[in-house]
């Protein structure tokens, strides 16, 4: 069973007045079969804990440790993060010109199952995904996120979570901008993800309305670079009704 | 991403009061013939200073003809093919030659190819025209021309390769509704120098799609230069170029806006890899007084892949009316964008072949401009050769 566990991370980007740390160390424990929110105002580094984890170049692990299943992640490549079985649904997903949303899906398919899928089941299989999130098939034929709305990019995705299928996925804010229907048909994405139960998530967002649809073990608040508070479900409530002031001086308190 | 797009130009001749028009000015330069009526340029001229001159093997400078090109066209039976003596009266028709080297080109050349598509004629194939060059040290002139008439409909393709050192002029004359597609390949061997000055003159309604696309040579300059007959007329000047080490390519646009209601689209697109690549790209606009009515707009974007390459990139949009319907250009040079590859890495995909995801599809919108199924394919291959040897 997988787990992914980052100890003590202290992350840092390079500004023009030099390395400025955001998180200011991190500890995380995600198990297979496990669903964690993670919740925290605007500038919390929510982000930065994703990106971080999956190697993003822009941000410099100072200290601490990730593993997955005890294999160090901060010595693998983005690639390799990625094969190893992370996967993180991104707050603002890429668009790449000129790649066909389909050649990419088969590509990274084709990476991260270590084999090119057989094409006719390859093909059904995406449009079977492609349908389970409402997304049109013409989609396939666009360049990978290129003008896409804010909720299909969510869904898109959601999409290849469906199609790499990881061991651990970090989904930043899937819900943000997606309405009613949208957050539902996402939702149910994701949960088709976690019904095998040997795969964990780590939500992050600012509302409690997702967590209605994708039911977390635990809620962590995530405050100034680090977890400031962990519990049970009941937390969630317990922030929207009072938000975050308690645990940040004001200036971090707005959501 | 680092993007420098140039303020454009914008006059209005009923409010300048004797300004000097500056010496910039396309409808200011001066044309001829005549190889004689044109300074030997030192290389500090506006439209010189970017050209490495030394390596021009003597362009500029009055170098005689050791040698000729050999041209050879496959043409279907639609399309006519001639071999004419320089006092052909139809020649020069196209445009005048804009600086020295191309005057230089239209004063020696011995023998031009002219290639008829008749009026109302629709070539049921592409006509490709190999153009061999004269060998390494030689020096060989040519001329060129093609003659869309009265809703004629054809694809040109133009395919320069070999060694030496060639200047030519080629000329595209279109015939009121003609439609012309023109694909340029400049697939040099390493020695080559090539100075090409390309005129398109479009009749009414009449619809002109030029596409540059230049993958070798030491020093490769071509001046594509589209002029409006009529009204209605529409030309998509296109480029696409892969600059290694110490290659210099230079493109330099110019759709010259004199009559009313005409459309141009200006697209070019490189990627240079290498120590000492250079590319040059300069697209000039002039929107006349009289052109209301005009749709333009140009683009150049250029892809650095390693450290020592550099793209110098100019859009000069002059206006000379209110009465446009638009107007634009834009103008980025910048590495890979690490966004894109943190994407496609993200998903498992390993760094090499994410950049060459990227750069294919920075070329793509391009490509699926080439019309020429057999064109495509062997630019595809070739850009994927161009990242086979760098490793990227
Ligand atoms: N490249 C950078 N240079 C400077 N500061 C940065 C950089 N990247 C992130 N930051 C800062 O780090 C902090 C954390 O950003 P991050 O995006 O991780 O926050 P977040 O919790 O995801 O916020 P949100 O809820 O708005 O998505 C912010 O103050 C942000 O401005
Ligand atoms: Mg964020």
């Amino acid at each position: 069973m997988a787990t992914l566990e980052i100890k003590d991370l202290h992350v840092s980007v390079a500004t023009d007045d030099g390395a400025k740390e955001i998180l200011s160390g991190v500890d995380l424990t995600v198990r297979a079969g496990e669903t964690h929110a993670i919740m925290g105002p605007n500038g919390s580094g929510k982000s930065t804990l994703s990106y971080a984890v999956a190697g993003h170049p822009k941000y410099e692990v100072t200290s601490g440790s990730i593993t997955l299943d005890g294999e160090d992640v901060l010595a693998m490549s983005v690639d390799e993060r990625a094969r190893a079985g992370l996967f993180l649904a991104m707050q603002y997903p890429v668009e790449v010109p000129g790649v066909s949303t389909s050649n990419f899906l088969r590509t990274a398919a084709t990476a991260v199952r270590g084999e090119a899928p057989k094409l006719r089941t390859w093909v059904k299989e995406v449009k079977e995904s492609m349908k389970e999130l409402d997304m049109d098939p013409a989609f396939a034929e666009r360049s990978v996120n290129e003008g896409f709305s804010g909720g299909e990019k969510k869904r898109h995705e959601i999409l290849q979570l469906a199609l790499l299928n990881p061991k651990i996925a970090i989904l930043d804010e899937t819900d943000s901008g997606l309405d009613v229907d949208a957050l539902r048909v996402v939702s149910d994405g994701v949960n088709r993800f976690k019904a095998s139960g040997e795969a964990g998530v780590l939500l992050i967002t600012h509302y409690t309305r997702i967590l209605r649809h994708i039911k977390p073990d635990f809620v962590h608040v995530f405050a100034g670079g680090r977890i400031v508070e962990s519990g049970g479900p009941e937390l969630a409530d317990v922030l929207e009704a009072e938000g975050y002031v308690k645990y940040a001086g004001a200036e971090a308190a707005g959501v | 991403m680092t993007a420098s797009a140039q303020p454009a130009v914008q006059r209005d001749k009923s409010h300048s009061h004797g300004a000097v028009v500056p010496e910039s000015s396309r409808a200011e330069w001066f044309t001829s013939y005549d190889v004689g009526a044109f300074e030997v340029p030192s290389g500090r001229e506006e439209i010189w200073r970017f050209t490495p001159m030394k390596r021009l093997a003597g362009l500029h400078t009055g170098a005689a003809a050791t040698g000729s090109v050999s041209v050879v066209v496959d043409a279907p039976a639609e399309v006519t093919a001639e071999s004419v003596p320089r006092t052909d009266p139809r020649l020069g028709a196209g445009g005048v030659p804009a600086d020295r080297v191309a005057a230089q080109a239209y004063s020696s050349f011995t023998e031009a190819t002219v290639l008829t598509v008749a009026a109302e004629v629709r070539s049921p194939a592409p006509v490709l025209v190999t153009v061999t060059g004269p060998g390494a040290g030689k020096v060989a002139y040519g001329h060129l021309q093609i003659r869309a008439e009265l809703y004629s409909e054809a694809v040109v393709v133009l395919d320069h390769r070999g060694s030496g050192v060639y200047a030519d002029n080629v000329e595209f004359v279109l015939a009121d509704g003609a439609k012309l597609t023109v694909v340029s390949i400049q697939d040099w061997a390493d020695d080559a120098v090539h100075v090409s000055a390309q005129h398109a003159r479009i009749g009414r309604d009449a619809l002109l799609r030029h596409t540059v696309v230049t993958l070798g040579g030491d020093l490769v300059r071509v001046s594509p230069t589209a002029a409006f007959a009529d009204r209605g007329g529409e030309v998509e000047l296109n480029g696409l170029y892969f600059a290694d080490a110490g290659q210099h390519f230079e493109h330099r646009t110019f759709v010259d806006h004199a009559v009313p209601n005409c459309t141009s689209n200006v697209v070019y697109k490189g990627a240079l890899q290498g120590e000492g690549a250079h590319t040059v790209w300069i697209g000039d606009v002039l929107i006349r007084a009289a052109a209301e009515g005009t749709q333009t707009y140009e683009l150049n974007r250029n892809l650095l892949l390693t450290d020592g390459s550099r793209a110098d990139s100019v859009p000069n949009l002059e206006i000379e009316t209110g009465e446009i319907a638009g107007a634009g250009h834009a103008s980025a040079t910048g590495r890979f964008d690490d966004e894109q590859l943190f994407y496609l890495q993200a998903r498992g995909i390993p760094e090499d072949q994410a950049r060459r995801l990227v750069v294919r599809g920075f070329f793509h919108e391009l490509l699926m401009k080439i019309q020429v199924p057999e064109v495509r394919e062997r630019l595809e291959a070739a850009i994927e050769a161009e990242l086979e040897a760098v490793g990227v």
